[in-house]
């Protein structure tokens, strides 16, 4: 432990009482890493605060003493934007948990940003409403979490994202200052960049979350085709007939193997492909579309369609899909999650293309995908016990990004860039787009403390002015940073 | 300025100068743009990029103007991926050829958009209506956006997918910015199919309280609304409901308005109309702001949504209905005599005005993006 960081223990064990900093480096190291485990890196210090109010305090003592902040949630990101400094303190925001306030008559409420997500709708249910950001995690994740990552979810395709479902933060900025970001204020619209920032941006205290009414009725339908490519065609038709679903999930015939061998779903044997189609909303709506889908699916080839009769027979379609990711884990040692996004019409010359990488290569790729907005959710399996699999794993990973960018689509739909993908970054957008959006972090965190070293590779020296650089900077001088 | 008019001539096709304006370029490409801006940071020169000009009178005026920017020649519609539901069109590209080309698909772009304005001009000033309700405003549907900033460098955030959480999100930070940040060169929008049927429900009422049951019964309901407005002034209180889909909703839409809820196909005449008067004002607030509003402001139009519009005439004192406005949520003159709009009462307060002066520092160190034109004299 560095000289700043020991003083920093003792202040915020003065704060926080003893139960609330983490210094035993066994307990530290389960704050090691996020939901992505292959980056870990153990923290200096961890804090436990209960309130803004101590956040801000924490974070203005980081910043005094010079010392590098991170804010993790539950821990459940992809992407390692929780991924801990080992210089640095963790200041984590389980223990703010409380709602706040549940407001049925303006649809809202105000919670603290360790609350669980799914906690937000059980909280309102029964007042027909409910938080519509439906990550699959959201039964551990927070919604200071959601906050960071600009969450989705199965049915943003209708929904949207978290950002259209935060009304306001309070903020801790990078500074340690306390401010309230709301969309409606007058001026720039600093909560729609704050949302997805990867907390890189400051740390959210509080969130006013929009809450959606309940559907009226919910319908699910899972049809099985032989083939990826006719499910892709039953999913364009669908979205050519004007139907925006709720949810449009699809599973190619290795997932599929997957979730049957660890879930026993039961999806019609043979398939090449399921796609799963929900609709959500008034009743003679839903009634209209699901006809319309259902003729839609037949005509693209379906070989067995089944409509789910109640929720029950709904949680068992959804259960395979759901249960994807884990269930890999019943076929292959080891695996990486992939997020991508394409156009989704690009959907089935892109699928034809991971085929043929994994036929060039020999290594297997499940493929798991929100369909109805291109989001790919590749899964790369291979066997951490033979020499030089994870490499070439993370080879025909790293490929089908390149993939999706070729196509014109996105390194990221969900998981968000954090430190596992900043070097992807370059391959989407050139330097000048990087250094542009730098700018809003150096507006926002000048001295470059918050969360250092996520989604951006090279750090944009704050203070400078835009345009073309001459001479050495300063602090490539003192050799405190370097230019790439 | 005469050598700063002949650096434009040499970048740029279309250069003028006339005493009223001063000087204006009109560049027809992105290329084109970022070498007048260029030539603008050279020579020191305040810009002030315009459109169609249909909001140019909104927002204190700009305290310095050396060089209007018009993005009229800018006018391609560069990509519309139908079966992607996403559309990329240049700056100058009115709305209204915008929305002619969707329809042509069968989509629209859900902002209830002028048709004489453009898509920089909507996407600067954050432009919304009635469908605001369901889809929000450009900060919710620009997914991808190319700028030019201060320094004539390109740069894009976003792209042309829908779900993308690649890198900050600009279009949000560019969404109603006003023209302070830099210039839109191009926007790239998420679309919605156009629906079947379209139904405007609409009734009258006389007490703010039983316009507000009416509009809380709908709003909680499960009916789905696209949109839900509120029109008074004059004595009434107009309450009407769009019920947009593949099946006609009117029917029970009625039922929660009550007895003498009527359908239409078409929207009523005051859809989406901004009361007249020459001091306009933006007004925020929650839903359950509508009764307090209704009695504070001589004439309201109001999405059910939180957001609405009032006026005063040209020569009277804002200041008591801004001051009434404000106790009970935000609100912002859009449009008024010199008198108000260069004085201090424009805007209402600002928590995070000292993090906005921040980040346009650094788009615009040289203060030289329509200066002045903006919130806390940004």
């Amino acid at each position: 432990m560095t000289e700043a960081v020991s003083g920093l223990a003792e202040r915020f064990t003065a704060l926080l009482g003893p139960g609330g900093v983490v210094t035993d480096p066994v307990r530290l190291a389960t704050y090691e890493c996020d939901g992505l485990t292959n980056h870990r890196a153990r923290p200096a210090l961890v804090v436990l605060p209960d309130d803004g109010a101590q956040i801000a305090e924490i974070v203005r003592a980081c910043v005094a003493a010079g010392v590098p902040y991170v804010a993790r949630g539950s821990g459940t990101g992809l992407s390692g934007g929780a991924l801990p400094r080992t210089d640095g303190v963790l200041i984590v925001t389980s223990r703010l948990r409380r709602v706040l306030e549940v407001d049925v008559p303006n649809q809202r409420a105000v919670v603290e940003p360790g609350v669980i997500n799914l906690d937000v709708s059980r909280a309102v249910r029964a007042d027909g409403y409910y938080f519509a950001p439906d990550p699959s995690s959201q039964q551990i994740c927070s919604v200071g979490g959601n906050v960071a990552e600009n969450s989705g979810g199965a049915h943003c395709l209708k929904y949207g994202f978290t950002a259209h479902h935060v009304l306001s933060c309070e903020v801790v900025t990078p500074e340690g200052e306390v401010v309230e970001l709301r969309a409606d204020d007058p001026g720039y619209d600093l909560l729609g960049v704050f949302v997805g920032a990867e907390g890189t941006l400051g740390i959210a205290t509080k969130v006013t979350v929009k809450l959606t009414r309940l559907p009226e009725t919910v319908q699910t339908l899972l049809a099985a085709f032989d083939s990826i490519e006719r499910g892709g065609t039953a999913v364009s038709a669908i979205i050519g007939a004007g139907v925006v679903p709720a949810a449009i999930e699809m599973m190619d015939a290795l997932s599929i193997e997957a979730a049957e061998a660890s879930v026993a779903c039961g999806y019609p044997p043979g398939a090449g492909a399921v796609l799963i189609v929900e609709l959500d909303g008034p009743a003679a709506e839903v009634e209209h579309q699901f006809a319309q889908i259902r003729a839609l699916c037949e005509e693209a080839g379906a070989f067995e369609i089944r409509v789910a009769a109640d929720d029950a027979a709904r949680a068992l379609i959804w259960r395979g899909r759901k249960s994807a990711f884990a269930a890999v884990g019943r076929i292959s040692p080891a695996y990486l999650v992939q997020d991508g996004v394409i156009p989704r019409t690009a959907l089935p010359r892109v699928l034809a293309r991971i085929d043929a990488l994994s036929a060039e290569s020999g290594v297997r790729v499940a493929n798991v995908f929100h369909a109805g907005d291109g989001n790919l959710h590749p899964l790369v399996l291979f066997d951490d016990a033979e020499p030089g699999a994870a490499e070439r794993a993370e080879q025909v990973s790293g490929a089908i990004l390149d993939l999706c960018i070729e196509h014109g689509g996105s390194i990221t739909g969900e998981h968000g860039v954090g430190v596992d993908k900043a070097r992807y970054m370059p391959r989407m957008f050139t330097a000048t787009d990087l250094d542009t959006m730098q700018m809003v972090r150096c507006g926002f965190d000048p001295a470059g403390l918050c969360n250092p070293g996520k989604i951006y590779p090279t750090p944009r020296l704050c203070g400078e002015a835009p345009g073309v650089r001459k001479g050495v900077h300063p602090l490539v001088e003192q050799g405190k940073a370097d230019l790439f | 300025m005469a050598t700063a008019r002949t650096a434009l001539e040499k970048v740029c096709g279309d250069v003028r100068a006339d005493a009223e304006h001063g000087l204006t370029a009109a560049p027809a490409s992105v290329e084109e743009a970022a070498a007048v801006m260029r030539a603008a940071a050279e020579h020191g020169l305040a810009v002030l990029p315009q459109g169609a000009g249909t909001r140019a009178h909104w927002g204190p005026p700009a305290r310095r103007r050396d060089l209007v920017l018009d993005t009229r020649r800018l006018d391609r519609l560069v990509e519309h991926a139908a079966g992607d539901l996403v559309v990329k069109a240049e700056a100058g590209l009115p709305m209204g050829r915008l929305a002619a080309a969707l329809a042509e698909r069968g989509q629209r772009l859900a902002l209830d958009a002028d048709p004489a304005s453009t898509v920089g001009g909507t996407v600067a000033t954050g432009a919304a209506g009635p469908l605001r309700l369901l889809y929000g405003t450009p900060r919710d549907l620009v997914i991808g956006l190319t700028l030019v900033r201060a320094d004539g460098e390109i740069a894009r955030s976003g792209g042309k997918v829908v779900k993308n959480v690649a890198g900050y999100d600009l279009g949000r930070l560019f969404a109603g910015s006003y023209g302070t940040l830099g210039l839109i060169v191009e926007a790239t929008f998420r679309l919605h199919p156009r629906p079947a049927v379209s139904a405007y429900v609409t009734a009258s009422y006389t007490d703010p309280d039983a316009a507000h049951a009416a509009v809380q019964a709908v709003l909680h309901s499960p009916v789905h609304p696209s949109a839900v407005e509120v029109a008074a002034g004059g004595g009434g209180i107009a309450v009407g409901v769009l019920a947009e889909g593949a099946t006609d909703r009117s029917g029970a839409v009625a039922a929660l308005l009550g007895p003498g809820a009527s359908a239409d196909a078409s929207p009523p005449a005051w859809w989406g109309r901004r009361p007249g008067g020459g001091i306009l004002i933006e007004v925020t607030g929650r839903p359950t702001d509508l009764p307090r509003l209704l009695r504070a402001a001589p004439a309201l139009a109001w999405s059910a949504s939180g957001h609405g519009w009032t006026a005063l005439p040209e020569d009277a004192d804002p200041a008591p209905l801004l001051a009434a406005l404000r106790a009970i949520g935000g609100a912002v003159v859009r449009t008024g005599p010199a008198r108000v709009m260069q004085g201090p009462d424009v805007w209402g307060p600002l928590p995070a005005l000292p993090l906005m002066r921040r980040v346009k520092d650094q788009f615009d160190p040289g203060h030289r993006l329509s200066p002045g034109r903006f919130a806390g004299g940004i």
